[in-house]
């Protein structure tokens, strides 16, 4: 090799693929990179906790060291059982994190295989779906779910589905618009033209291309899907006592505030609020980083 | 114009049956007999046809539908289980403690939240441009019910200024007109339930207007901020306009459709985080009765409310989007 070209702006540009692009742009962003490491703290935690610090919630309980200020015994305090708040908190992380992943993983299953499907066959394909779409939509969210959870009953599974559900209508209008926008580009119409299946062009030629604003309402939706859960939980619909589920633990605790104990109710809200924060910073982030619009600038200049 | 409202008012016809059909089959989705899941596994055969019967589940599913939809249109929501009281009487005796404290809410968000986000994109990456969307995006993190305990608990329990619980202190006497306490004690002139229900309201409407607050301050911002980069906003700037005159005359109106919308859709949000702050801090509305009535089995209770809540959530939609063929002429020719 004896002449090397010189690297300038053109040949980086096409160095590094969109979402390597993105991601290096994403990590530019002080604010996206405090929430990277915010959920990352929590999924440390979710992932240790269980192993190191094992816990069993129905044999928790210990009366005489009930409602215990914050210590160094009990860095959280303790709550009106005289359980351990931090140890609750800590046992919070994998359920909340579980319930938040899983129901985003329905609603964007199911949300956006209906999108697709409806932007690409058009017709009355098309109406029936979105249609079905308006009238979810309809409802307004938190109400949906609790209705879903309060005909099928308490509890976790139920709470998942539910927020999965309700979330639904959301990415099913993101991909109808992005199957809508690409299907008339010329490498869909040359994989047509070769001879690909519909399931082929959808899947492999479509939604690679048009994955951004569906993987960005991901990111934000597990923050509401956190937040529903809680709210869920903290309605007695969600997550049952004693599991140490955010929420529940809230309602659990509350009516100790008028006693002074602040701590088994402050704690468990902050998680929740940490958590959120993390995947709403890293989700803003995510959609700035992005956005179509911001390639072209960084490419202008 | 009328055409437009017309067409978007038949548009909601499909959604509105959608939402029927929803909230009746609501019943149907509990697993099981509903009429055991209400009345408990051991009740008497008597009361269980009793109920039966009185729910009209002993009929075909689709004359159910028919009978439900009928007796709805007619504003018939059915009767309480419990106390066997119709829900509509119900209904407009707790909606007007609600409706105080979602306008409460909404009047908070609107008069700090727009301003705010005025301001933050008006002096764009100032301190207070940071702070304040810092302070919204925590707003829009934190769950409404655990900002509304802590509130409490700072105001009331521990410092003590404000009350914990209900709209007015029981040996006040309040005569009722419009169900609106602040109003009815402005029209009686009694100042002294003014300052008592005032008082009742401050924390439940703040925590209940946090989320719609930081969403209309965010939105307002990010609006403002793209319609200041328009070519129009130059040519003003060029022509020697002051700042003010291009922020306030040229960029805000434009600015404003999409902050009309996000006021909009807040109603929904009000609506359901009602059903959370009023069980914290024991409002006697809708929202906590709908608690209630889930934690009671008392089914017709929850499909009426539902039923409610979300005609009053389409309602407020379509009256969003005729404001808004007002405010842009582009939208009525679609």
């Amino acid at each position: 090799m004896a002449e090397l070209v010189p690297p300038d702006a053109t040949t980086l540009e096409f160095k590094y693929s969109f979402f390597r692009q993105a991601v290096r742009r994403m990590w530019s962003y002080r604010s996206a990179r405090i929430g990277f490491f915010v959920i990352l703290f929590f999924v440390l935690v979710a992932i240790c906790v269980p192993i190191f610090w094992p816990y069993d919630a129905k044999s928790d309980s210990n009366l005489p060291e009930k409602l215990q200020p914050p210590s160094w015994a009990h860095p959280f305090g303790t709550d009106q059982l005289g359980r351990d708040v931090l140890r609750r908190v800590a046992h919070g992380a994998p359920i909340s994190l579980q319930v938040g992943l899983t129901a985003v993983a329905l609603g964007l299953a199911v949300g956006s295989v209906l999108g697709m499907i409806a932007g690409f066959l058009r017709g009355w394909v098309d109406s029936v779906i979105m249609r079905l779409m308006d009238i979810l939509l309809a409802f307004p969210a938190t109400l949906l779910a609790i209705g879903i959870v309060a005909a099928r009953g308490p509890g976790l599974g139920n709470t998942m589905i539910a927020i999965g559900i309700v979330s639904i209508p959301g990415y099913a209008r993101i991909a109808r618009s992005m199957v809508l926008s690409l299907r008339e580009r010329e490498f869909v119409s040359a994989a047509q033209a070769i001879g690909a299946s519909s399931f082929r062009v959808l899947f492999r030629h479509i939604l690679p291309n048009g994955l951004s604003p569906l993987v960005v309402q991901a990111t934000l939706n597990i923050a509401t899907a956190v937040l529903e859960a809680a709210a869920l939980g903290f309605l007695g619909l969600g997550a049952q006592p004693p599991q140490p589920e955010w929420g529940a633990m809230l309602s659990d605790s509350y009516k100790f505030l008028t006693v002074g104990a602040w701590w088994p109710v402050l704690f468990p809200g902050l998680a929740i609020m940490l958590t959120v924060l993390g995947f709403n910073l890293l989700g803003d982030g995510l959609r700035d980083a992005l956005d179509p619009r911001m390639l072209v600038t960084t490419k202008r200049f | 114009m009328l055409t437009y409202i017309i067409r978007r008012i038949v548009s909601l016809i499909p959604v509105l049956i959608g939402v029927s059909i929803i909230v009746f089959m609501f019943i149907h989705l509990i697993p099981g007999d509903p009429v055991l899941a209400i009345l408990g596994e051991r009740a008497a055969v008597e009361n269980v046809e009793r109920v039966r019967k009185q729910m009209g589940l002993d009929k075909p599913i689709w004359e159910q539908y028919f009978l439900y939809v009928g007796k709805v249109v007619q504003g018939d929501f059915g009767r309480s289980i419990r106390s066997n009281t119709p829900v509509m009487d119900e209904i407009r005796a707790k909606l007007p403690a609600t409706a105080e404290l979602a306008l409460w809410a909404m009047i908070f968000a609107v008069l700090i939240g727009v301003p705010a986000g005025i301001i933050s994109a008006a002096r764009r990456n100032s301190v207070f441009d940071t702070l304040a969307m810092f302070v919204a995006l925590i707003g829009v993190s934190m769950p409404v019910f655990w900002l509304g305990l802590m509130l409490a608990f700072v105001f009331s329990v521990w410092l003590g200024w404000l009350p914990f619980s209900g709209r007015l202190d029981p040996t006040i006497t309040l005569v009722p007109h419009t169900g609106f306490m602040v109003l009815d004690s402005l029209i009686d002139g009694n100042w002294k339930a003014l300052s008592n229900s005032l008082s009742h309201l401050i924390l439940p409407s703040l925590a209940l207007a946090t989320i719609p607050l930081a969403i209309i301050a965010r939105m307002t911002r990010s609006s403002l901020l793209e319609e200041l980069t328009q070519d129009y906003i130059r040519t003003a700037k060029s022509k020697g306009l002051a700042e003010r005159t291009v922020l306030f005359r040229h960029a805000l109106k434009n600015a404003f459709l999409p902050v009309v919308t996000t006021i909009g859709l807040q109603v929904g949000a009000l609506l359901s985080g009602a059903i959370l702050t009023e069980t914290i801090f024991s409002w006697p509305g809708i929202g906590r009765w709908l608690y209630g009535a889930i934690g009671a089995r008392d089914y017709p209770i929850v499909q009426g409310v539902a039923l409610l809540i979300t005609f009053i959530y389409v309602s407020v939609n379509l009256l969003v989007d005729i404001s808004y063929a007002f405010l842009d002429p582009r939208i009525r020719y679609q």
